[in-house]
């Protein structure tokens, strides 16, 4: 597993000046929620320019043999064009082989749960032994930057994940979806349905003194916590309970990473240490949706993974809205790295 | 656990030091806190009465005014 960060670096107490609220207030938040250093694209960078720099990096130290790959799914929802898919220009730079499964997947912060379901039903085919899992998002472009609920928070990030064949332990997983809430977290205007145009792009004062236009990703905070609280717990009870295991019987947590305070009343809640669930990527990187949970594990865990295995449990839940989650015992990685790009 | 009232009080005016708690009966409806005010207060709470309020009950109805945060609080042992 390898993620990729842009080496430009925001902080939360600079981002305040942009915003109409007393300091103190501020300060208070981003003591509560683990605001602090979030990572940005520079104009010009794209979602295929963090992953071709991801690829190249592992091209080049023989960490991963181009011809190796079968498939390549890339999960995103800030792909570089509305066509061709973000994995044609991906497979294309890097001159991977034309027989090869490449597919797109529009997933956010379940997004890692959802590509590693994917990559497994793609490794269910005969001529498929590695896959590829893209997760990458630059959604800092589409966050109003006068809108002190998300601005503060988002992240720009990268992670290559490869999946191939081999390993005797089951694989327990469980995926939900609820498209009757998907207004909590959406960006409004700019596909089809409602184009951008300069209406859409005029920010608009939403209350509680932020600024967003229809262009800008849109969070009902309230709901989306509320969500995070009701529905997580039970989807990892059932989970454990199918696998005959407890809580008890994980060693991590991996999961997405909206910020410090939901994730540890997740743990209060199902009555794990926050030891076992990190929740530090807010604080260091940003959130930067489906790249969560890889940035979690390559952040705290890159020499753990590559030394032994452990039971891990990942969970995902975000737009869709869409929740999962997945129990495995994994480990002895060839890689689980971290490495910038750009200056 | 009893506490008084003025200790919910004074952990909402560390908050929003500007407004009158007591003379709103809606604090998100009278603009006195917003959802982000409300996570505040609920870090507040938790530390300062050593709980954990539920993640499924940080609702903006059990933070609407002094009775409800006080009706909140009983579920957890804290009488005010």
């Amino acid at each position: 597993m390898l993620a990729i960060v842009p080496a430009h670096e925001q902080s939360f107490v600079e981002d305040m000046k942009q915003f109409d609220f007393p300091e103190s207030r501020s300060l208070k938040l981003k003591l509560v929620m683990g605001y602090d250093k979030h990572r940005l694209v520079t104009p010009g960078t794209s979602s295929s320019d963090l992953a071709l720099f991801g690829f190249r990096h592992l091209f080049e130290r023989g960490l991963v043999a181009p011809d190796s790959l079968d498939g390549l799914v890339v999960v995103t929802q800030s792909p570089d064009y509305f066509m061709p898919p973000t994995s044609s220009v991906i497979q294309g730079e890097l001159g991977l082989k034309q027989d090869m499964f490449c597919l797109d997947l529009n997933q956010g912060c379940a997004g890692f749960v959802v590509g590693l379901a994917q990559a497994f039903m793609m490794l269910g085919l005969d001529s498929v032994r590695r896959v590829a899992l893209v997760n990458v998002d630059i959604l800092s472009r589409k966050v109003s930057t006068k809108d002190r609920n998300s601005y503060p928070l988002i992240g720009d990030a990268a992670s290559i994940t490869i999946v191939e064949r081999g390993g005797e332990e089951p694989v327990f997983a469980n995926l939900k979806m609820d498209g009757t809430r998907r207004e909590a977290l959406i960006i409004p205007a700019g596909g089809f349905k409602l184009p951008s145009s300069p209406e859409t792009a005029k920010l608009e004062d939403v209350g509680d003194g932020n600024l967003r236009a229809r262009d800008n990703l849109k969070m009902d905070g309230t709901a989306v916590f509320n969500f995070v609280q009701v529905e997580v717990p039970p989807m990892i009870d059932d989970l454990l309970s199918f696998a005959g295991a407890s809580a008890a019987d994980v060693d991590w947590f991996l999961f997405h990473q909206p910020n410090k305070f939901m994730l540890q009343k997740l743990c209060d809640k199902m009555k794990v240490p926050y030891a076992k669930m990190p929740s530090n990527v807010v604080e260091r990187f940003g959130n930067s949706s489906g790249v969560t949970i890889p940035l979690v594990t390559v952040a705290n865990l890159a020499r753990e993974l590559t030394e032994r295995t452990f039971r891990v449990c990942f969970a995902g839940f975000g737009v869709g809205l869409t929740w999962g989650s997945m129990l495995a015992r994994t480990g002895g990685w060839r890689f689980c790295e971290l490495v910038g790009y750009g200056n | 656990m009893e506490v008084r009232l003025d200790r919910i009080v004074e952990i909402l005016k560390d908050i929003r030091p500007e407004f009158d708690f007591r003379a709103s009966t809606d604090f998100m409806a009278d603009g006195l806190l917003d959802s982000f005010d409300m996570v505040t207060l609920v870090s507040a709470l938790d530390k300062a009465f050593a709980i954990s309020i539920d993640g499924t009950e940080i609702v903006p109805e059990n933070f609407q005014n002094l009775a409800a945060i006080g009706k909140l609080l009983r579920k957890y042992g804290v009488n005010t």
